[in-house]
């Protein structure tokens, strides 16, 4: 299918439409959607409205912006104005946000159409997306399989070729994760790049939103734009929306790019073979590649599900049934509280609500949530380590390929495990992003995972632009 | 009141204030008291699904200008949540400092010359409020219940004095100071009655020398009279509870103002586990010297300073005095002490007409220019104006403003020339030979003879400090 470079392209030369795109985009969802459960909610309406607009605008002459009548899916964790928002769970049922987020003011602003909002892992807490209260979504290149989680919605999306470009959030890996098992490119930015304003929190220290496609450019466009300070975050970077899609085709001779054991020993064997064909494929493109160890990485997932559901079990007391989303009735407050609760919430999201509470008690917090802090200022401190010997490091994304449904639902550890590749760079609040490199014997896609210091976006896409032409993908 | 026997009480006060900023702690919403309910309101303070909160900048200037008046050190500090289920707090979590506060370490000097120690005034968000409807009109038992979040957002400043303070009194006369104070910097209005200033009472008891007893914290008393009422009513508990041979439970507990007592709350055993940590959605706050400078330049001076300048224009005030002095602080009203006493005029008259006239009528004190106050007692030393006269002209000025001489002329207050008062007086000195030559032999009881029969023929225009001046001058 059409790049959203292409489609806005065409839609600002005249040469497609934003309608036409979007009535293709609907084609897509309507033939695919009721067996692959990709969008909870199609706007069928207002994005119609929307596309229209661009189009009279382009008649008018105006520039109608980089993603010019580009339609593009959500995950259902981002508020948009009057369009239902539930974080793929029963206690936001009829919750319709007064106010947009921020990545959705920016996105419009730039000519793209919001087609509807897609399947996640409860409040995005797993891997699979089976942990939605609206069913699983399917992986769209074996419908056997998951797409990853939890913004499995929005990989399967772009898989599924119904819209080229998607949203989603990534606490622990859940856009690099669900990209890998999809066969697309997923980027997690720096920590404070995008505004996290109108993001339903999972953990707010490690949230951040970033894009799916299937090509690198179009990451970088879509990055471009959803980038940059906002003074409704105060944890936004200061700085402006940095130069992202002229620096795509910079290349990586001269760049030392590091190899890390950590972040690849244990995973699959046709996983490694495909993570050693890319440092090939990067020491072929001029880069010096050498292999290095980050010792401190092994402790991340233990120190990370501690921070995560800490955040959480304080993010999620808000839905309490008294102000919005799900109300049980009962005969005094805490009784409604604690019904709402109960039924509202899934078994995943319950158990971290759980380990947070327990996590920040009287009397464990110094052993369990201040222990972990520990752990996450190593995990800085030995990515800085590493970042004063090279610009880059590598490594997967993934322990495996998409795997089946079912497989590792009865078993959260081994749930877990699937994000421990992805856990260092939240824990840093480095960027990060993976990227198709090779097929298992499956057939399957595997991600290959680069990874930066702060801010290192340009040179992240650049190498990500190296292995998406060495795999022979444009 | 004294308590009986040896027994001492230990006081510690921690007294919530809300800022006088524009707008809500972490909001744009205007910050209001008295709005129609839930109008006020934002995706922020009603804490949103996605929501963030951005920390109000005029808010943090007025924190530091309480720390700064209460002599706090002002350094970096964090803010953590304080996590606990109550529908009027809309996230189920409450934003406030906890190890880290704004201002710590400072002390406060009350009138009578103690020092109360400040440990921290840190800031933090207020919740909204909650109206339970039918039952015992409290959570428990209501059959429903209303929130107003308006509240929800907006900033308050705690102070937590040390457990400095021995008496009802002086917990009475520090809450007094600190609410003198907190006006004076701006960030307060202090209205008591509003809920601006809200009061926590931390109470134990001991013989002297002994340790610390066990304290009970009687919450939300928002008057001076229910503060030093409640902690007197807990001192004497504990004091009877352990003559008892009973021991004083650690708890919370709430003051009934129609009952005149308090009752227990919450007992420690079920106290919260509020879970605190750093909020991950803010960053540091660290104010740099230069705006820490900037506010300390910019502090008027504070209630103690301006007791002490009033009371220097005093050589040995009196008691009665003393008390105006303090009306004449608590009000802001030294001003027109001090413009009366720059222009070398009565002090003594200007302290009793400020603290008593002009303070009756201090809903409408802009009408009143410090060099109209200035021009009245000037005008009554002088004895262009009888007391009564005066005080009638600095009425109707404070009623609806203008010149002191246009209206005491309006007023048909025009003075009796010197000369046509002498004349006056020199025929009734005339007419009365005897009691003349009394007063001028010495008995000085007919100078009010005199003035009486001034007064009769001028129906009331005379001065009677002016007559005596003619009487003497013809002695």
């Amino acid at each position: 299918m059409k790049s959203a470079v292409d489609i806005a392209a065409d839609v600002r030369s005249g040469a497609s439409s934003a309608r036409e795109e979007l009535e293709r985009t609907l084609g897509v969802i309507e033939a695919r959607n009721a067996e692959l459960n990709v969008f909870l909610h199609v706007d069928v309406d207002g994005a119609r409205r929307a596309a229209q607009a661009i189009d009279e605008r382009v008649a008018r002459g105006e520039d109608v912006g980089a993603l010019a009548g580009v339609p593009i899916a959500i995950k259902d964790n981002m508020c948009q104005v009057g369009i239902p928002t539930t974080c793929s769970s029963k206690i936001l049922k009829g919750w319709r946000p007064p106010y947009d987020a921020t990545v959705i003011t920016k996105i419009v602003a730039a000519g793209a159409v919001p087609v509807g909002k897609t399947n996640l892992d409860e409040f995005a807490m797993g891997s699979s997306t089976e942990n939605s209260a609206f069913g699983p979504t399917r992986n769209p290149l074996d419908p056997t399989r998951v797409p990853g989680g939890s913004s499995g919605g929005s990989a399967a999306a772009v898989a599924a070729e119904m819209t080229a470009i998607s949203l989603g959030s990534d606490t622990g890996g859940s856009i690099r994760q669900p990209a890998a098992l999809c066969g697309l490119v997923g980027v997690k930015p720096t920590y404070g790049l995008v505004s996290r304003y109108g993001l339903v929190a999972f953990a707010s220290s490690l949230d951040q939103i970033g894009p799916f496609s299937k090509t690198v450019k179009d990451s970088a466009v879509l990055l471009e734009v959803i980038a940059g300070h906002d003074p409704r975050d105060s944890t936004s970077l200061p700085e402006p929306s940095p130069s992202l899609v002229a620096h795509v085709n910079d290349g990586v001779a001269g760049k030392r790019i590091g190899l890390v054991r950590e972040l690849f020993e244990g995973a699959d064997e046709n996983v490694v073979t495909c993570v050693r064909a890319a440092a090939d494929a990067l020491r072929d493109a001029g880069a010096d590649v050498v292999e290095l160890s980050i010792p401190e990485l092994a402790l991340t997932l233990s120190a990370y599900y501690l921070i995560a559901p800490a955040e959480a079990s304080s993010n999620l007391a808000r839905f309490d049934g008294v102000r919005y989303g799900l109300r049980v009735k009962a005969d005094d407050v805490t009784s409604m509280m604690e019904a709402t609760r109960t039924a509202g919430f899934g078994a995943e999201v319950k158990r971290r609500i759980m380990l947070g509470t327990y996590a920040l008690s009287a009397g464990y917090y110094d052993a369990y949530y201040g222990q972990a802090l520990k752990v996450r200022t190593l995990t800085i401190e030995a990515f800085a380590r590493a970042y004063a010997q090279v610009d880059l490091l590598l490594g997967a994304t993934t322990p495996s390929v998409a795997f089946k449904f079912g497989d590792k639902t009865d078993d959260p550890m081994a749930m877990y495990l699937n994000d421990v590749f992805t856990i260092p760079t939240n824990l840093a609040g480095d960027p990060a992003l993976s990227v198709p490199f090779g097929t298992a014997d499956e057939g399957l896609p595997v991600g290959v995972q680069l990874l930066g210091p702060g801010r290192s976006e340009a040179q992240l896409f650049a190498a990500a632009r190296v292995l998406e032409i060495a795999d022979g993908r444009s | 009141m004294t308590l009986p026997g040896e027994w001492e009480m230990v006081v510690g006060l921690e007294v919530h204030t809300e800022l006088l900023t524009k707008s809500k702690l972490f909001c744009g919403c205007e910050n209001h008291f008295g709005s129609e309910p839930n109008t006020n309101v934002c995706p922020v303070c009603l804490g949103l699904p996605g929501s963030l909160p951005v920390l109000n900048r005029e808010a943090v200037e007025f924190a530091m200008r309480i720390g700064l008046a209460l002599h706090c050190r002002i350094a970096p500090s964090t803010f953590h949540r304080k996590n606990y289920f109550y529908p009027d707090q809309s996230k189920d979590y409450q934003i406030s400092q906890y190890d880290l506060p704004i201002n710590s370490s400072g002390y406060l000097d009350l009138p009578d010359g103690t020092t109360v120690t400040i440990e921290r005034a840190h800031m933090e968000e207020d919740t909204g409020k909650s109206t339970h409807l039918g039952g015992s009109g409290r959570l428990a038992g209501a059959e429903s219940s209303l929130v107003d979040y308006n509240r929800c957002g907006v900033p308050l400043v705690e102070i937590v004095s040390g457990p400095d303070i021995r008496s009802s009194a002086q917990a009475r006369a520090y809450a007094a100071e600190l609410r003198g104070i907190l006006i004076a910097t701006g960030a307060s209005d202090g209205r008591l009655e509003e809920g601006s200033m809200r009061f926590d009472a931390n109470v134990s008891v001991r013989r002297p020398g002994e340790p610390l007893g066990t304290r009970c914290e009687i919450k939300n008393l928002n008057s001076l009279r229910s503060l030093q009422r409640a902690i007197d009513y807990e001192a004497l508990r504990q004091i009877q509870l352990i003559e008892n041979g009973a021991v004083v439970r650690q708890e919370t507990r709430h003051w009934d103002e129609n009952l005149a007592e308090t009752s227990t709350l919450r007992v420690k055993e079920d106290a919260d586990d509020y879970r605190y940590f750093r909020d991950p959605d803010l960053v540091d706050l660290a104010p740099d010297q230069t705006w820490q400078d900037r506010v300390r330049a910019a502090l008027p001076p504070m209630p103690a300073e301006r007791r002490a300048a009033v009371l220097a224009l005093f050589a040995a005030p009196s008691s009665a005095q003393r008390d105006a002095v303090e009306v004449v602080i608590d009000l802001g009203l030294d001003p027109y002490v001090h413009a009366v006493a720059s222009a070398s005029g009565d002090t003594t008259l200007a302290l009793s007409r400020a603290a008593n006239e002009v303070a009756a009528n201090l809903k409408s004190v802009a009408n009143l220019t410090v060099d109209a106050f200035v021009t009245i007692v000037a005008m009554e030393q002088r004895g262009e104006l009888s007391a009564t006269q005066a005080k009638t002209v600095l009425g109707a000025i404070l009623v609806d403003g203008g010149d002191p001489h246009e209206i005491a002329t309006a007023l048909g207050f025009e003075q009796l020339s010197a000369d046509s008062l002498g004349a006056t007086v020199a025929s009734l000195i005339e007419d009365h030979p005897d009691e003349w030559l009394r007063y001028r032999d010495g008995d000085d009881k007919l100078a009010q003879f005199f003035i009486g029969q001034v007064m009769k023929l001028t129906r009331g225009q005379a001065n009677g400090k002016a007559v005596i001046g003619e009487l003497q001058a013809r002695r």
